[in-house]
């Protein structure tokens, strides 16, 4: 298979226009004679689902929760980047550019992060048009704040809750058109498999959550705009819900998967208390503006924090990387932090923790500071744990949080499936190896609002579509292989409930193929996933019927896909014989113990084709080519 | 510590439910309250029984998708706080726990503590938004927003939409919620146009609903988990009776 991923030529200033002037439009007349069906509502998913259907077509859009303002984009706190140089400190299109690919470690297509960085312009714009109540400055300007990774202010946000707000804006937009009856929305509706038609994206099977009907839907394209996996790990800052079934289930209709083993660990997490831990919760990245982390020089060191002298402590990063210290990106400051632990150094009762520490700043800015700049997250930390970090300091521990790796996409957003579109974390496109903080919202929005509705155009302008319905054999057959793992499901009455074997793959995957990797212990993983899918499908216990609202049923179907998932992602671990961004393989690594990348081997995006459930993937590699940013190994020393 | 549980079981729509007991032992004060329900679903599980069907999604309160009534109080005894952000170590061994859904006309029980919200989607539907087609709005410094006015807007656009103010209302008036958000853009400039159109329709969408009226009680600010002043209803109305005095029929 040839990876053709449609990148314009020339100048890369202009590539986006002039490939917009080249793709082919669809009059207004001829819009409302086509369907397109959008599977997720977040910040990509609903954001494109309202744009396409402001522009005339008829869309149908699904989420499994109860409302489309629901979508874990909800959960961002942070901000969203764009490159306005609104405070005159250096900024540009280009240098968000730069940052986002040297942040990326040099694994992410220069064109499509170009374009990236010019709609960031626009997306503002967009946002405060919609009543998006970004922070002000009190001369009434916007204001905005800076980030790791980055020299420049260019974050505008909304308090800590700035995905929330964005996404709040996409749904209100998005309700008004379905209170038009352009968007026909379903919610509490599962996306189970692609409808692929003579060789296109046709439609979806879907389960209604609540009478468990199972329905085809056809359409002229579809869009999947279903967000990451990182619930593969089990416990994760992800959403309960967030799941990899829609993507999956099309990359096994034929979608390829690219750099599965591109997950992101966010350093700042509140530790895991205990067996029944259901998920983790992220403290911001901006708390390390004002914390020292540190753990005790000592192995084994059991007094109370307040009880150890200065001498013996050790803050490692300050100590390891004196010019960044604390501020140091999220993957040198998780790997560090495991580190210590590993070495017998972690700190409160699981010794899994390092401590995040206020105390020198509250005694040099005053608690009243410390409170203003971060006393929801103060508050937050208190009612989770039950400590109060005024007076104790924090303990963290990192969590997986994001993952770049996604279905591949060409530079229309398009899948190698023609008409199946896949937007948002759901595809691989922009963040490369590691993703810069408060550009997740950027690239969802840039998707959603800019990107897929110019490109779709042009598949629906340059392709003649047979006329399909739900008796196509190809329906039938997506529908009998939806009602079969669901049968199957159901019918095993095995002796362990879905959540246990969840965990189960959680503790291999974070064990094996987390923080820190190694070909062994990847060969481990390996060795260890097969055999507990196979346990899974002989022993699993759903209870309960398919015919009403079974929440067992629900996860039991995401924890199958999973159970897959893990596997590729392992491999291609595995296959990746080089560190980058937030994949570090302990063999590849300096003198110093930083990543070392191998741009001679390893520049390419790694698009895997699927072959059947425990066979090889086919790898497809499509090269990365650099001719504006200019690999070179990062140093925040 | 050992925490008794009561808690309403339905089977679906029509099934008429009941309260069910259970006891889950050795509950761990570090827990959530709905890592407790998972425990006691694990359990449920391994003795065959269906396991409680409950709406949780992000369990950092900010998704709006948890939340039930315990002990009468919609999302639990302690304030500002969603179910999911709840921690056992405020409850005490041996305490006996009554769990039900959001009881209200316009929230429909679909199973156990799961309620259909989706009349609060018809609200936005009607005229919770701005309209501003991508690509038109203008540079976003172009519009000037004083400090106050935006703090105030973004206190009223902090609504996660999760219904406890109609579950907790007397009248389950959807009140707080759509107050919350006519308010949220009545406060902005770029909210103007659409001011007077905005809250006669969303008002008039309440009535279509089975949304009780608003009688000032409070009950709704008093559990609502994101602290939403009662101050945005004050605003609904004196924007409601402007525009229903002043306008015209389109």
């Amino acid at each position: 298979m040839q990876l053709d991923s449609k990148c314009p030529t020339g100048p890369i200033e202009t590539r986006w226009e002039r490939h917009q002037f080249n793709l082919k439009l669809v009059n207004p007349a001829n819009k409302r004679k086509h369907t397109i069906i959008v599977v997720g509502s977040g910040l990509a998913g609903g954001a494109g689902a309202a744009t396409l259907a402001e522009l005339g077509y008829n869309v149908k859009c699904f989420c499994f929760q109860d409302s489309p303002r629901r979508a874990h984009s909800i959960a961002a706190q942070g901000g969203i980047n764009a490159a306005k140089n609104y405070h005159n400190d250096g900024d540009s299109v280009f240098r968000l550019f730069y940052d986002t690919v040297k942040g990326g470690d040099f694994r992410a297509r220069e064109s499509n992060v170009y374009r990236l960085a010019q709609i960031s312009l626009n997306i503002i714009d967009q946002c405060v048009g919609q009543g998006v109540p970004f922070a002000r400055e009190y001369s009434g300007y916007l204001d905005n704040r800076s980030f790791g990774g980055a020299q420049v202010s260019r974050t505008f946000y909304a308090r800590g809750q700035t995905g929330q707000q964005l996404l709040l804006g996409a749904y209100q937009a998005l309700e008004k058109q379905i209170g038009r009856g352009q968007v026909t929305m379903f919610p509490r509706t599962e996306m189970l498999d692609l409808i692929v038609i003579d060789g296109r994206a046709r439609g979806i099977v879907t389960r209604n959550l609540i009478t468990g009907k199972i329905e085809s839907h056809l359409a002229d394209a579809v869009v999947l705009g279903t967000g990451g996996y990182g619930n593969v790990y089990y416990l994760s800052t992800n959403a309960k819900g967030c799941n990899a079934t829609a993507i999956w289930r099309a990359h096994k209709r034929g979608a390829l998967f690219a750099n599965p083993c591109f997950t992101q660990i966010h350093p700042t997490c509140i530790p895991v208390s205990g067996e029944y831990q259901s998920k983790l919760t992220l403290m911001s990245e901006s708390l390390r503006n004002d914390g020292r982390v540190w753990v005790p020089l000592k192995k084994g060191d059991k007094r109370p924090p307040g009880q150890i002298p200065a001498a013996e402590r050790d803050y490692f990063l300050e100590r390891k990387y004196p010019s960044f210290g604390n501020l140091v990106p999220r993957d040198v400051a998780s790997r560090n932090a495991k580190q210590v632990c590993d070495e017998g150094r972690g700190v409160g009762e699981t010794g899994l923790a390092v401590y995040l520490d206020f105390a020198e700043s509250i005694e040099r800015l005053g608690a009243s500071v410390i409170k203003e700049r971060y006393g929801n997250l103060f508050d937050m930390y208190e009612r989770i744990t039950g400590e109060d970090p005024y007076k104790v300091p924090m303990r963290i521990f990192p969590a997986i949080h994001y993952t770049m790796g996604g279905l591949w996409v060409d530079y229309n957003l398009m899948s190698n499936v023609p008409g199946l579109y896949v937007t948002g974390e759901a595809n691989f496109s922009d963040h490369g190896a590691n993703r810069l903080g408060a550009s997740a919202l950027m690239q969802g929005l840039a998707d959603g609002y800019f990107v897929l509705p110019n490109t779709i155009n042009d598949y629906l302008a340059s392709t003649k579509l047979e006329k399909a319905d739900t008796s196509h054999a190809a329906v039938k057959e997506a529908e009998a292989n939806v009602n079969s793992i669901t049968q199957k499901l159901l019918a095993t009455k095995g002796t362990r409930s879905v959540d246990s074997y969840h965990r189960e793959l959680g503790k291999i995957m974070w064990e094996y193929c987390g923080m820190a990797r190694t070909a062994e212990g990847l060969k481990t993983a390996l060795s260890q996933i097969p055999g507990l899918r196979e346990q899974f499908w002989r022993d699993v216990k759903v209870l309960g019927t398919g015919e009403e609202l079974n929440q067992s049923l629900e996860k039991a179907g995401r924890v199958a896909d999973f159970l897959e998932l893990a596997e590729l992602l392992c491999l291609d671990a595995l296959e990746r014989n080089e560190s980058c961004g937030g994949h570090f393989r302990e063999e590849y690594q300096t003198p110093e113990g930083e990543a070392q990348r191998d741009d001679e081997n390893y520049s390419y995006a790694a698009a895997w084709e699927f072959r059947g459930v425990g066979l090889r993937p086919e790898l497809h590699k499509e090269p990365l080519t650099f001719e504006y940013v200019h690999p070179a190994q990062r140093s925040y020393k | 510590m050992r925490i008794i549980l009561h808690i309403w079981r339905q089977r679906n729509a029509t099934d008429q439910g009941r309260m069910t007991r259970y006891e889950v032992p050795n509950v761990s004060e570090h827990m959530s309250f709905l890592e407790m329900l998972d425990v006691l679903n694990e359990d449920l599980i391994a003795k065959n029984e269906e396991p409680v069907a409950f709406d949780h999604d992000c369990r950092e309160g900010i998704c709006g998708m948890c939340g039930c009534m315990v002990n009468g109080v919609a999302h639990g005894p302690l304030p500002g706080t969603t179910l999911c952000q709840l921690h056992m170590r405020h409850f005490k061994d041996g305490d006996e726990l009554y769990l039900e859904p959001w009881r209200a006309r316009a929230f429909p029980v679909v199973k156990d503590l799961v309620v259909d919200r989706t009349a609060f989607d018809r609200l936005i539907a009607a005229g919770g938004f701005i309209s501003v087609s991508t690509g038109s709005a203008p540079d976003g410094n172009a519009m000037l927003v004083p400090k106050e006015k935006s703090e105030l807007s973004m206190d009223a656009a902090a609504c996660i939409g999760c219904g406890a103010c109609v579950a907790m209302c007397p009248n389950a008036s959807a009140s707080l919620f759509m107050a919350a958000k006519i308010a949220h853009l009545a406060l902005l400039p770029q909210g103007q146009p659409e001011r007077e159109r905005r809250v006669k329709a969303m008002v008039g969408q309440a009535g279509q609903e089975l949304f009780g009226s608003c009688t000032n009680i409070g009950e709704c600010e008093a559990v609502c988990p994101k602290e939403i002043k009662l101050e945005v209803i004050a605003r609904m109305n004196r924007d409601f009776l402007k525009a229903s005095w002043t306008g015209r029929e389109e």
